[in-house]
């Protein structure tokens, strides 16, 4: 028995498919958008991928790019055979290919899915990977002169700036490195060789932090030396002081600022995902009794797993009906 | 004799109205564009409006939107206009507006080149502003407890920030003002005290800049403080260092940047005016022509279209005369006591038909 026949009149036969036509070439409009989602993602990411330790969520807008083009070209096609459908003659050529295809978008609306369910869950492997980068990237800050390091001090600066932020979790961690390089030491100095001396690593490390950290909001001149020390600056009290230096940590900053774009991005991919499955609903009444399934579901998966298990029985060789049955009549 | 006759078939007239339609809705959709660049002008001199001083630079934005929303109106009534005048009959509903019409566009095209010469014409005004206005919010910089002004060391860390700039034409003007609030000088520590009694004004004046003005691109940690004492800082020459500040001045940075947009802008609005230009006078040339149509009666005869009827000289001279009858209809005139229809003896021979024989006196009755 067939799963919700309908029947149509010519008329309505028409003007359905001519409707499905134009939904179908709104899917590919949708196919295009995420496909530059998924573009745009990737760029978003590219741009700090200095402050990342590993590029895997990279899978993300590839997988987005990926389901956008083929949702161009699957909705194309089927553009074209509802086009076609209006068109008895035209469909029978048709005919062979209509169930492959609907098998085949089938797939690939259950990929849009898995594509919107990645945006959402990427976000504890995007953290992991912004606190080891950060801290790379914090530890070669002073490193202008080594090849392949040298922009990162620029890149931290400008990181701050933009997303006004200072350090890996707060801006204690600068405390914790060495960010000016021995280039810029004065190492006769007793202060600085005390300071040297004064940690089991040998690093020069200071209650400062560069210059990038700095409010904008602060009524006063920046107190980027000496942070943690009241009597060194009039009027200062550290503990008190928030309006200073940049409160947050970067590596929160960043992530706040990832998810917000990949939250989007994922509710954009769902209310696709829904709009494509309300077309797989209309796209096989393209046939002339608008049948959804031709057999129930149940037969249908009884069937196709029949099927499967033929194709494993193929090669086997008894049960072979044509040897030496022995005619039971005359 | 006409000013720049050209024949037009009928088939010509219907091409020229068709084009003249589409050109029209292309004009509506740069009268579009040109009322958005004007918002983008207005919204980018807002922006930066606490750094410019009281300068009369908005009228560039306004004439530019205005422009823009008359453009749109215009050449959308220039659309319908062309869209009718394929057909005769419906070319006589607008046979009359068309002439008001032609010189409104005109005037209109003549606004929208005084447009594009104000965009160039902006940017002295523009560079006056800017010194001063830079100066005032160096000058007070400090005053973040003041209201009205608490808001300008935002600005300018931001502005230095965004354009790369330092001070008003270099870092140096930082020298010259005080940047730092009383309110967080110790005025017990002697040193302090003999910096505000080292000149005449008792300001606190140090060779130091705001963190604002550090170079992203330097190598090392910013130097701020002490930037003319070499020898305060390790490894460190202050007149070979480069990288270590921004070296441009920000209002040449302001400048270059709204220069750009205003050269931009300027040069979209030239190519508006031109492409209006043409599509004047394409209508003026369908209005002419089809009017020669009407007057010939024949709706598929070739037809003449021109610029002008007559040349320029004899036409600015008629409508010169025009405006000055206009002047005079009120004025009664002193011969005849003013009234034309007043016994005037009939000077001129008449005419008693082709053999030019009187008639014979018809002798009153008795």
């Amino acid at each position: 028995m067939a799963v919700g026949k309908v029947t149509f009149t010519k008329a309505e036969r028409e003007k359905l498919a001519q409707l499905l036509w134009l939904l179908n070439w709104i899917s590919v409009l949708t196919g295009v958008i995420l496909f530059s989602l998924g573009l745009f993602l990737r760029v978003e990411i590219q741009k700090r991928q200095e402050v990342m330790s590993d590029q895997e969520i990279l899978y993300v807008p590839h997988m987005l790019i990926t389901t956008g083009l083929v949702a161009c070209c699957i909705n194309f096609l089927g553009g074209k055979i509802c086009y076609e459908c209006t068109d008895t003659s035209k469909f029978l050529r048709w005919k062979l290919v209509l169930l492959p295809y609907i098998v085949c978008t089938f797939f690939f609306t259950f990929c849009v899915l898995v594509g919107a369910l990645m945006c959402y869950s990427i976000r504890n492997q995007l953290e992991e990977s912004l606190f080891l980068g950060l801290r790379n990237a914090m530890r070669y800050y002073k490193d202008t002169d080594t090849p392949g390091r040298c922009f990162l001090k620029r890149t931290v600066d400008l990181l701050q700036m933009q997303f006004q932020c200072c350090g890996n979790a707060g801006y204690r961690d600068w405390f914790h490195v060495q960010w000016i390089s021995n280039r810029y030491l004065d190492m006769t100095s007793s202060d600085v060789r005390d300071r040297l001396r004064s940690n089991v690593e040998g690093k020069y490390l200071m209650d400062g932090v560069p210059f990038s950290c700095c409010s904008t909001l602060s009524p006063r001149p920046c107190i980027q030396q000496q942070v943690t020390n009241n009597s060194a600056h009039y009027n200062y009290r550290h503990q008190t002081e928030q309006l200073n230096l940049w409160r947050r940590g970067c590596r929160q900053a960043l992530l706040d600022h990832y998810t917000s774009i990949m939250r989007s991005i994922g509710l954009i991919v769902l209310l696709i995902w829904l709009f494509e499955n309300v077309l797989r609903l209309g796209n096989p009444d393209c046939e002339s009794d608008g049948w959804i399934l031709e057999n129930s579901l149940a037969e249908t998966a009884r069937s196709n797993f029949n099927i499967i298990k033929n194709l494993g029985k193929c090669y086997q060789v008894d049960d072979d009906p044509n040897i030496n049955a022995s005619p039971l009549s005359a | 004799m006409a000013v720049l006759r050209v024949k037009f078939t009928k088939d010509k007239r219907d091409k020229l109205a068709q084009v003249l339609w589409i050109l029209n809705w292309i004009s509506v959709v740069t009268g579009a564009i040109l009322f958005s660049l004007g918002i983008f002008l207005k919204v980018e001199i807002n922006k930066r409006w606490e750094l410019m001083a009281e300068k009369d630079i908005q009228y560039v934005p306004n004439m530019l939107i205005a422009v823009g929303l008359l453009a749109c109106g215009i050449n959308f009534l220039g659309g319908k206009i062309c869209y009718d005048c394929v057909d005769t009959t419906k070319f006589l509903r607008w046979k009359l507006i068309m002439l008001p019409y032609i010189i409104c566009t005109f005037f209109f095209t003549f606004c929208v080149l005084v447009g594009a010469l104000m965009c160039y014409g902006m940017q002295s005004e523009l560079e006056d502003a800017l010194t001063m206005g830079l100066s005032e919010a160096m000058r007070f910089y400090k005053d973040t407890d003041t209201p009205g002004r608490c808001f300008l060391k935002r600005s300018m860390d931001m502005l230095q920030i965004e354009f790369k700039c330092c001070g008003n034409t270099g870092f140096r003007d930082w020298f010259q003002i005080q940047w730092i609030s009383s309110r967080y000088l110790d005025t017990s520590q002697k040193e302090v005290v003999d910096r505000l009694r080292s000149n005449v004004e008792g300001k606190y004046l140090m060779d130091g800049v705001p963190f604002s003005c550090c170079n992203s691109n330097s190598p090392r940690p910013c130097i701020q403080w002490q930037i003319t004492n070499s020898s305060a800082h390790f490894n460190y020459d202050y007149q070979t260092e480069e990288l270590n500040l921004w070296m441009k001045g920000c209002r040449q940075a302001l400048l270059d940047y709204y220069n750009h947009i205003m050269r931009s802008i300027g040069l979209t609005v030239l190519i508006t005016w031109l492409f209006e230009l043409s599509v004047l006078t394409g209508v003026r040339y369908l209005q002419t022509s089809l009017e020669n149509v009407l007057r010939q009666g024949d709706p598929n005869c070739e037809s003449d279209g021109w610029l002008l009827e007559n040349s320029f000289v004899e036409t600015a001279r008629s409508n010169l005369n025009i405006i000055k009858n206009l002047g005079k209809c009120n004025q009664i005139d002193t011969t005849n006591n003013g009234d034309p229809n007043i016994n005037i003896p009939s000077t001129s021979k008449a005419d008693y038909g082709p053999d030019n024989v009187p008639p014979k006196q018809i002798p009153a009755d008795s």
